[in-house]
This record gives structure tokens, sequence and C-alpha cells, in this order.
């Protein structure tokens, strides 16, 4: 009896194993897709969350006693007057040129134009790179801590670890910020509690002002990802795969490596996706704090103050951003996970 | 490696849990080299636990209290974890259960293997391990990751992970049972000729008895955490001593003779609820008030030792011929199938599971639909029941028409047409008590009041023989078997004529198996209701249906009365069926009764 | 923990002892830290330990009324995704994922600049952008339920949906529901807090705790307690919440979590179904 016999029942093997390339490339694309239809629609969202104001933005720019002319004068320069989709289409089309409009309130002071990119180019580099400095902390830091927690679930370091990401999770960024304002500038008056960049500037030219916040980001992104980790990590090890090789008589820091940490890897992924997306998110508040001149903080002041414009190209950035990440994490677990992509 | 002295000789092996409770007492194994040790027992017996152990491993809760191994020359004390450990794929080593979720799942088959290997591996040795195990010892082959592997191909990766090291033991923990039967025939194929060409013993743990006899010299049965009975593997199942044993062997269906099964009265005990003394006397046929004083001593020959003060009481196996196969042949059609075809429709994509299926179900009638997973079957059974509308084709119960969808028929439809299906620990409201789920058919297309509805499924509880007070109680409580005839009688309770049962024994013990079919059969007699049967167990069609419908890849290959498809089966694929599944009356000689042996093909 | 829980659990229930401090507001003039008040006067002047003690109230009620309202929207989009499938099912979820995609202060921010920022609309926002959470795990949780042996029997005995819901279904996933219940009101009070701090749903001179750390912070460096105290009490609010909810759902034992929930990705991960499974 001859093994290459097919066998009745069991999954498909693949006949063709050239096909392994197109389904991928396929895959991509379509994903891609997903994304531009999901940003759409976000962009419909936001759209009509800034455009349902009552009244004209105008009016509110201005102020209620402004000259009826001068508000006349400024909805007009802002294509107020028109209908709502005709706007709509309007800001598409900007956007398909590449421009995002113009910032209200600098029309409104006279500027004859206004664009809003170079608004928020320096700013929005300003956020990236706090992102990314935290990132590039957040990852070895939390895959450390989640890990050990996971192999050592049940003694020690894992009641320690644990009990310290509970409560850290749980902490609102601008507690933590305070905390550590108090901590490191009215005790300590080792760091500045607000950045001071000018604007233009970048922010790694001086890297003290980058301390406080990163810190503060960390605190509770790194808790939150441990926790993932953690979890994830003790799936795996619960698994049969990781018992089979024990009871094969592999080696401890063999099955570790090979068996629990490669396998683990996968969801992590997903796992730090999510963190770099909240990073994104928390940015807002802890820029706010510390008065970091990024995108979140610009945001709220453009909140505050009305600028229809502004708020919508942002919002616009953010949530680029945020599908772009999610498509990129969906990619490489696809790449990673060997199983995936025969379903694809 | 000489043949001096026995290969494996296990003393006291004890394992107990966390709190102390014993889950595995006094455990005496013996087994000479090359000799393959059939370890057997339903759940909670310990075979598992006892497997384990052998490699020195106490899972999660449990620990190694005592126990001595001896293997070839080396002796171990299994309490010693470390110790042990240094014996796992050097000297025992361990063939797991699920081999779909048992590879590394980032690892190559290549990268496998050689893990396995102490010292290293070289490609020449990966190729001989694979060409040893007949698997293709291609590179492409070698290249290829768990999931794209069969889960017998999985299997046959993971026997020879485990003789990598060439072992003098193997533990071989249910390695079949996920695998379907044509599958399954030919691993136990391939463990038999390991065991005659290669010098290992082997140590196989199952709850199945028939298979466990295909490959086993010798067979040890384990009840409530202690060995009952071991010997011979022909003898023990010929002559069986201990009561258990006997109930055992008397439970199995066979495809080959159509006996009548026998289940055994009562629950198996869990961990938590043994009871002093013989921990089977609660059950037993021949107890005495001495069987509760203590654990019975083992009495051994030499060959064979038994744990029963009265094994010399325990009388032979009698073989009871299947009468239930006499129906009028003129009785009323109930249910008629006509052109059904049923497909899954997905994204964009259309499966179709079933195709040109027509037969037809008279009144007091089994009829079986038999195939392997993928087959149709359950498709099937579901449109019947209406919860799968089908694509196609007409179904008509005592002459009415029956719509596709549950939705569609009347009440009184409804209401005729019951199924119990195939998982027990899931076709139980959890939340709600058992009187209350049974009664509930009964109030919504009886029309019964509530307090008439709980009178009926007070009644039908008792008739599927659960004890009083049971319908007072909550699902999660209660054991499969349990649950399964609360299934059962909540069916029951809309007084229906057709029965479809989908697959309900599969996930059950033998012996409540057989239970379960001696109540179906019973239930037949008494209520002339008629049973589309859906099982992918040939053996268990012989012992209940009276007819039987073979299905493959969704289509019907054969169909006929059991003794004509069993005895003369004209489709390749039945005769594959037949072929592949394990007949224990092959190695059983019984004593006396008349049974009807349909002639046994050449394995 | 348990010590844990039992302290932090009175921290929970601290504001409501203020009653007893009469007058919430003392609008003293000046701006010093005094030797008279435990933890000084705010930028205003205000006493800070009476503002600190009312300061939790708004805090909590507004968290709770947006949680419950959470758990709500959460369950009916996620029995109905859940249970009717059909074209329902992905409509419904894509929606959820949309929502999703929006860093959640973000959609808050824009919700504020259209709608205004009064209390209702900050319990609406706040709900909506927690739901998908919670959707989610219902609806994984009524599919997985659907699938059931005893809700086809009630099926096949031809109940109506609704029935078929309340009893079958209903009952059997409030486990996994329940037991995320307290990562719902942590999230829902960082939310709320964070909202709060950047002004938007409280009036001054309201006392909030974290509006305090946000009015007082230009005055960090001359009384830390101004912003210090507030932060305490705020933290050991969330904190306190988390474990106990956190050991809620251990004893309800281990399920998917909201935060697992939300990292499970509905595309690629997710297998087709396969046929040779169903049959």
């Amino acid at each position: 009896m001859s093994g290459a016999a097919v066998e009745i029942s069991g999954p498909p093997v693949p006949r063709e194993r050239e096909r392994a390339r197109h389904p991928f490339a396929r895959f991509v694309v379509r994903r891609l897709a997903q994304g531009v239809v999901t940003l759409l629609v976000a962009s419909v969202v936001i759209f009509l969350a800034t455009s349902v104001i009552p009244g004209s933005p105008a009016t509110s720019i201005l102020g209620h006693s402004a000259n009826p002319q001068a508000v006349r004068v400024l909805d007009h320069r802002l294509g107020y007057d028109k209908p709502v989709t005709t706007r709509y289409v309007d800001w598409l089309g900007h956007l398909a040129h590449g421009s995002l409009g113009n910032s209200a309130i600098l029309l409104a002071q006279g500027a004859p134009k206004a664009p809003v990119w170079p608004t928020i180019r320096s700013p929005l580099a300003n956020s990236v790179t706090l992102a990314l400095v935290t990132t590039l902390f957040l990852i070895p830091i939390s895959l450390t801590l989640g890990v050990i927690a996971g192999v050592k679930s049940g003694r020690w370091p894992d009641h320690v670890i644990s009990v310290m990401s509970l409560v850290f999770v749980a902490l609102p960024e601008f507690v933590v910020a305070t905390i550590l304002v108090a901590v490191f500038f009215v005790a300590l008056d080792l760091l500045p509690p607000v950045s001071v960049i000018a604007p233009g500037e970048w922010a790694l030219t001086n890297p003290k002002v980058l301390v406080l916040p990163v810190l503060t980001l960390l605190a509770v992104s790194v808790a939150w990802t441990v926790r993932l980790v953690r979890v994830g990590t003790i799936e795996v090890l619960k698994s049969d795969y990781v018992q089979t090789a024990r009871l094969h008589g592999i080696s401890e820091p063999k099955v570790l490596r090979r068996y629990v940490l490669r396998n683990s890897l996968a969801p992590s992924i997903q796992i730090f996706a999510l963190s770099v997306q909240y990073l994104f998110g928390g940015v807002i508040i802890t820029e706010v704090v510390f008065g970091y001149p990024g995108i979140g903080k610009q945001l709220v002041d453009a909140v505050n103050s009305h600028d229809t414009s502004v708020i919508q190209a942002i919002a616009l950035v953010l949530a680029t951003i945020y599908i772009l990440i999610n498509i990129f994490a969906d990619l490489l677990v696809v790449l990673l996970v060997p199983k995936l992509r025969t379903q694809l | 490696m000489n043949d001096h002295g026995p290969a494996l000789k296990v003393t006291d092996l004890t394992v107990v849990l966390e709190s102390g409770r014993p889950v595995v007492e006094h455990v005496d194994l013996e087994l000479a080299p090359r000799e393959t040790l059939g370890l057997v027992g339903e759940s909670g017996s310990g075979k598992t636990t006892t497997g384990y152990a052998l490699l020195g491993f106490a899972r999660p809760g449990m620990r190694i209290a005592s126990g001595e191994v001896q293997i070839g020359s080396e002796s171990i004390a299994l309490h010693d974890e470390k110790a042990a450990r240094r014996l796992r794929g050097r000297v025992v080593s361990h063939v797991p259960q699920d081999p779909a979720t048992s590879l590394n799942p980032a690892l190559r088959v290549t990268a496998a293997l050689a893990d396995m290997r102490a010292g290293g591996a070289t490609s020449s040795w990966v190729t001989d391990s694979l060409t040893r195990v007949q698997l293709p010892a291609t590179r492409e082959f070698g290249r290829r990751f768990p999931h794209e592997l069969s889960g017998g191909q999985q299997q046959r990766v993971l026997i020879a992970c485990a003789l990598a090291n060439e072992p003098p033991l193997l533990v071989l923990d249910e390695p079949t049972t996920g695998l379907d039967v044509v599958t399954q025939a030919r691993i136990l194929d391939e463990i038999a000729r390991l065991r005659d060409q290669r010098e290992v013993a082997m140590v196989y743990v199952s709850h199945d008895l028939a298979v466990v006899a295909q490959v086993a010299d010798r067979i040890a049965v384990m009840y409530g955490g202690i060995v009952v009975e071991q010997g011979p593997t022909s003898e023990l199942l010929s002559r069986p001593r201990h009561p258990y044993t006997r109930g055992l062997v008397s439970s199995i269906p066979d495809h080959r003779v159509r006996k009548v099964v026998r289940g055994i009265p009562g629950v198996a005990v869990g961990i938590a609820d043994r009871p002093d003394g013989c921990p089977f006397a609660p059950r037993c046929p021949q107890v005495v008030p001495a069987c509760s004083a203590g654990v019975p001593e083992l009495a051994s020959d030499g060959v064979r030792s038994v744990r029963c003060i009265r094994a010399d009481q325990t009388p032979p196996l009698s073989s009871l011929e299947n009468t239930s196969g006499s129906r009028p042949a003129d009785a009323a059609t109930l249910l008629s199938v006509e052109g059904l075809r049923v497909a899954h429709h997905g994204r964009g994509t259309t499966v179709v599971a079933a195709e040109d299926i027509s037969f037809e179900v008279r009144v007091g009638e089994c009829v079986a639909l038999v195939g392997e997973s993928g087959s149709g079957k359950t498709t099937i059974a579901r449109a019947i029941a209406g919860l799968h509308p089908p694509d196609g084709g007409r179904m008509s119960l005592g002459g009415e028409e029956l719509a596709g969808a549950v939705r569609g028929r009347s009440r009184e439809l409804r209401r005729r047409c019951q199924m119990v299906f195939q998982n027990p620990y899931e076709s139980l409201n959890p939340r709600r008590r058992v009187i209350d789920e049974v009664a509930r058919p009964a109030r919504l297309l009886r029309g019964m009041s509530g307090r008439d509805a709980r009178a009926e499924a007070e009644r039908l509880l008792e008739r599927v023989r659960l004890p009083a007070g049971i319908g007072r109680r909550f699902p999660t409580e209660l054991s499969g078997g349990e649950r399964q005839r609360i299934a059962i009688a909540r069916a029951l309770a809309a007084a229906p004529s057709l029965l479809i049962c989908d697959e309900i024994t599969s996930a059950l013990d033998v012996s409540v198996q057989a239970a379960v079919i001696e109540l179906l059969t019973e239930l037949r007699r008494d209520l002339s209701l008629s049973l589309v049967f859906i099982t992918h167990s040939l053996p268990v069609v012989a012992s209940l249906a009276d007819r039987v419908l073979i299905l493959h890849d969704g289509q019907i290959c054969e169909e006929g009365s059991v003794e004509q498809v069993f005895q003369t089966p004209r489709h390749e694929r039945t005769q594959q069926l037949l072929q592949a599944a394990p007949a224990m009356s092959d190695l059983v000689e019984t004593t006396g009764g008349g049974a009807q042996q349909l002639p046994a093909s050449s394995r | 923990m348990t010590l844990l829980i039992a302290v932090l659990v009175i921290a929970l229930f601290g504001p409501f002892l203020t009653p007893n401090d009469p007058a919430a507001i003392v609008g003293a003039p000046g701006t010093g830290p005094g030797a008279g008040h435990a933890l000084g006067l705010d930028y205003l002047g205000r006493d800070v330990l009476t503002r600190v003690l009312w300061g939790g109230r708004s805090v909590i009620w507004l968290s709770l009324a947006a949680t419950a309202l959470c758990f709500a929207i959460g369950l009916a989009i996620g029995l109905t995704a859940g249970y009717a499938g059909g074209i329902i099912d992905p409509v419904l979820m894509r929606t959820v994922d949309v929502v999703l995609c929006f860093p959640p202060l973000l959609f808050f921010l824009l919700v504020a600049t259209s709608v205004g920022t009064s209390q209702l609309t900050l319990i609406v926002g706040v709900a909506i952008v927690l739901s998908p959470g919670m959707a989610r795990i219902v609806y994984s949780a009524t599919k997985e339920t659907a699938t059931r042996g005893y809700v086809e029997a009630a099926v096949m005995r031809g109940e109506s949906t609704p029935s078929i819901l309340r009893r079958e279904i209903l009952p059997n996933i409030l486990p996994p529901v329940i037991a995320n219940l307290g990562l719902l009101v942590t999230f829902s009070i960082l939310l709320i807090a964070a909202v709060n701090f950047l002004g938007i749903g409280i009036q001054p001179p309201a006392a909030n705790w974290a509006l305090m750390i946000s009015e007082n912070r230009p005055i960090v460096s001359i009384n830390v307690w101004a912003t210090l105290a507030p932060a305490a009490m705020l933290a050991a609010l969330t904190i306190g919440v988390n474990l106990v909810g956190d050991a809620f759902s251990h004893t309800l034992g281990r399920t998917e979590t909201i935060a697992e929930a939300v990292a499970t990705p509905a595309g690629p991960a997710t297998p087709s179904f396969s046929p040779t499974e169903v049959t």
C-alpha cells in the first residue's frame, strides 16, 4: 500500500502550488479596495459631522454681532452658500487634486488664500515623531513583559506584571501626565512641563521635550499591549502541539523558541497594530496636556475655533492613517501565517 | 534489543489530584518486547491519565504519587518528573490523539521531524523516516506545512516523529479517533506493520475495544481508575472474567454479526464519586455486599489477571440475534423523498452537498444514512427536518407535502417530524430545568396545558429510563448519555411519527451508545416510530436499522436492506467501508446462540 | 487583590459622602494655598478639598448612563446581526467596523463641533463610540449559540423569533457579555474624563475632577494639590472599577474580552465556510 494513494478525506491539498502567488496579489488589491471604501464612508461621516452646524460657519467664526455683509462674504469664500451635496463633491474634488481646502480662520482674518496643508504639515510630522518614538519603545518592552507574564503564568512575575498592567490600563493619560509632571517638574525640576517647540522646528532637535509625553503614552499603551500579548502567549502554551513537543522530550528552551514564540508572533502583530492606532488617538490628549505642537492639539484648537476645514482635513488624515495601519497589519499577518494563505 | 524479560513493567502506579483524591490506583502493567498492549476504558476510567503517566507526565491539577516503571534495562521512579523527562523521546515516546492540532503550524514537515532527532538530523535520515511510514520522501512533501496534509498524513508524520529516536516503547493515545473509517484502517495497518517490523513495544490507549482488538496482543481493561482485567486479546474477548469486561464486549455492535447490543445499566463514575470498594459495584449484575468492602485484590494466573471476588461466577457471552428486521412489507409509506438536491450558498460560490436523493421510509421502519464527513448525510437530514431548505426535489410526510423551511410547515407537520442532535452537550438549554425543556414541545405542538405537559414530560423521562427527580436538575450536572436520553424524551414529547437522529451516539461511550440503541429499538417497537438514523458507523447500522443508504460525495451509492447490502455489497465504496470497519467477531468465539453470521470478507 | 477591591470600592462611594459637606463651592477670593484649607485653594480661590469631594458625581453618573446606553445599543446590534444573518449581518457589522476605525476622541470632537456639547450629546456620543466593542462580543456569542442543538430544536418547534431570542439565546450569551461590563464601565469613565478634560460636556463652575485637573494646570507649581488631588481620585476610581471588573470576569470564567474582540479583524483571518465541515 503506497502512501502516495489519495486519502479519501481531509483538506484538499493544493495541486498547483504556483497559484500561491496570485491569490496574495489579489488579496492585497481587495484589501486596498476595502480600505478605500471605508475611507470614503469615513469621509462622508466626517463631512456630515462638520457641516451640520446650525447657522453658517462664518457666523460662528465672526460672532453673532458681526457685520452681516462680512458674514456673507466669508460664507461665499468658504463656499458655504452651496447645497450640502455639492459641497461634498467639491471637497472630494479638491482632495483628488491634492488640496485640503482653505482654513476658515485664516480666511476670516483677511488672508487672500490660506491652504490648510502647510499649516498641518509640521504638526503632523511632530505627531508622527511622537508616535514612532513611542512605538520604538513599546514593541520590545511589551513583547518582553507579555511573554514573561505568559510563560510564568500564575507565579509571582506574572502577578506583578498583571496587576501593574491592570492599574495602568485604567489610568487616563492626563492623569498619568499630571502625576509625571508633578514628579519630574514640581518635585525634581528635571523636565519641562510644557513642550516648547518653535513652529517649523523638528521635535527631535530638543529631545528633552519628548520624554514626558512619550512616558505618558507608554504608560497606558504598554499596559494594554502587555495584557493581550500575555493572553496570546498563554493560549499558545496550552495548545496541543506544545504539549506534544514536550512529551517528545524536546528541551524546554527549544520549545519556547520554536513552538511558543513563533506562533504567538502572528496574533501579536494585530495587537501592535491596534496599539499604534491607539497611540494616534491618545496623542490628542497628551499633546494638549503638554502643549506639544502636534495635530492633536491643532485639532482641539480647531474645534474650539470652529475652523471646519482644518477639522475636516485633520480628521481625514487621522482616519487614513488608521485604515492604513489596519491594512498593513492584515497583510503582515497573512504573510507570516502560512495557513491563512491557502484560504485566500 | 534482547528479549530478556518484559519490555515494560509498571508497578503500583498511582496518580492523584492535587487534593489527594486518586485518579488512577495501583496499576500494574506488563508487556513483552515487540508486544502491543491495549489499554481500554470509557470516559473517566483513567486510561488516558495512565498513558501519560508512562511518560512521567501528569496533567495540570494532577500529580504522580507513586509508581515505578522498568523499560528494558532502565528503571525509573515515575514521580520523579525530572528523571522521567529524560526518558521522553528516547526511551518512551508518544503519539497524540488529534493530529491536526498536535503539529506546530509554523514548522514544515522536514523541520518537525528534524526537531525530534536527538543529536541533529541529516536530510537522508529525514527521507528515510518518511519512507518508513509510507509517506512520499520528496522535497516537495517535506516542505509542506501541517495544514497542507490530510489527517492520515499528519498522523503518519507524528508516528515518524515518535519513532525518531528508536524508543523501545511507544504510547499511542487514541491515534485514530479523529480520522474517518477508511483512514483509520490504513493507520491501523501501519501500526500493525510497525509492530511486526520494528523492535518497539506499544501501549495503545483507546475507548474503542473493536479497534484495539485489531492491533493488540494483550488487553488491559480499566474502570474507575483501576485495571479490572488483563489478558491476551482473543481470550479476554471470548471469555471475559470481569463483569464489566463482559458488559463492554456485549455492548459493542458488529456489522458481521447482527447481534443485539446490551448497554450497562447506570452511569459511569467520575473521579469525584467513586465508591469505596469496587468501583463497578453500583452497576454490577453479580454484586454482593462484600464487594463494597474494599477494592478487590488482583487474582492472577500468570497469563490473565482479574480484580473481582466473584470472577468465577461471570456467565459466558451470549449472542442473541437481532430479530427486529421483521417488518411487514406492506406497511404504509411515511416519508417520501424524491430527487432532493441540497446546496450551501456562500459568497459567490455554491457547493452542492447532496444531489438526486430519493428514498422512502415506511411506518415503523429504521432507515440508516451512512457516509463519511462530506458525504452529505447531515445536510440531507437537516433538509428533511426543515432546517436547511433544499434547492430541488420534493419531500412528503404521511402524504402531505413538506415545505423546505420549518416556518412553512403546519403545526401538525412540525409535530410529526422531530430531531435529535449529535452533540449532547449542546442540545439542551443549560439555563432551563430538564422538565421544562422536555415539556415545551408538548405545550407548543400538542396544545397541552402547563400541568399536563409537565406530567407528560415526567412520564417520558421515566420511559427513557432516567432516574426519578432528574427533571428538577439542570443539564450541566448530567452526563452525555443522560443528556442524550433527555433529548430523545424531548423529541418524543411531540408524539412524532418520524424521528431523525443525527449521529446521536458518536459522542458517547460504547456502553452508553448500546443503551441508547436498546432504547430506540424498544421505542420503535412500542410506538411504531420511524427512524432516519444518520451515522458513519456500519456496526451501529447493523444493530439498529432495517434498510441502509450508503452516501458518498452527496450521492447514493447503494441502498437496500441491511442484510442485502452487508452481505452482497455492489458498490466499490460500500465494499471499502465494510472492509475498513473494525469487527470483533473475527476474534470472538461465541458459545451457543444462533448468531446470524454474515460472511467475513478478507482483510 | 480582594483587598484592593474593597479599598477602591470605598473610593467609588466617596463622592456620595459629599452631601455631608455644606455649600458645594465656596467662591472665596484670592488664589494662594492656605493653611486653613487642607488642600489649599484652586486657581479661582475655591477650596480644593470641597471641590474634590464633589467632583466625582458628574463623572460617575455620566459614565453609568453612557454604559447603559452602550450596552443597549451593542446588544441590539449584536443580537440582530448574529441571529438574522443574511444581508443584515454584513451590513450591520461593516457599519460597526467603520465606527471602529475612528479614534474615539476624534469621533467625539467631530460630533462636538456639529451638534454642540450638552450632556445628552456626551452620553449618546460616548455610547455610540464604545458600542462596537460590545456589539462584537454580543455578535460572536450570538453566532455561536445560534448553532446549538437547543436553538435548532426551538426552531423546529416553530417558535417565533422574538421568543427564541428571549428564551434560548439571550440567557446563554449573558455570561460573556456581563463579564465585560466592568471593562466597558472603565472605558466609559476614561473617555468621559478625557472629554471633560477638554472642557466638553461640563460647564464651569461645576466641580468635576477631570476639569479641575485641566483648569489648575497653570498653577501646578504654586499649589500642586489642586491638580494632584483630583488626579489621584480619578485614578482611584478608574483603577478600582477596573480591578473589580477584572475580578468579576475571572469568576465568570475566562471569555473573550472587549479588547480581544476589537483586536480580531473581521477580515482575512476569518476563514470563509468550508463545505467539508458542514456535512
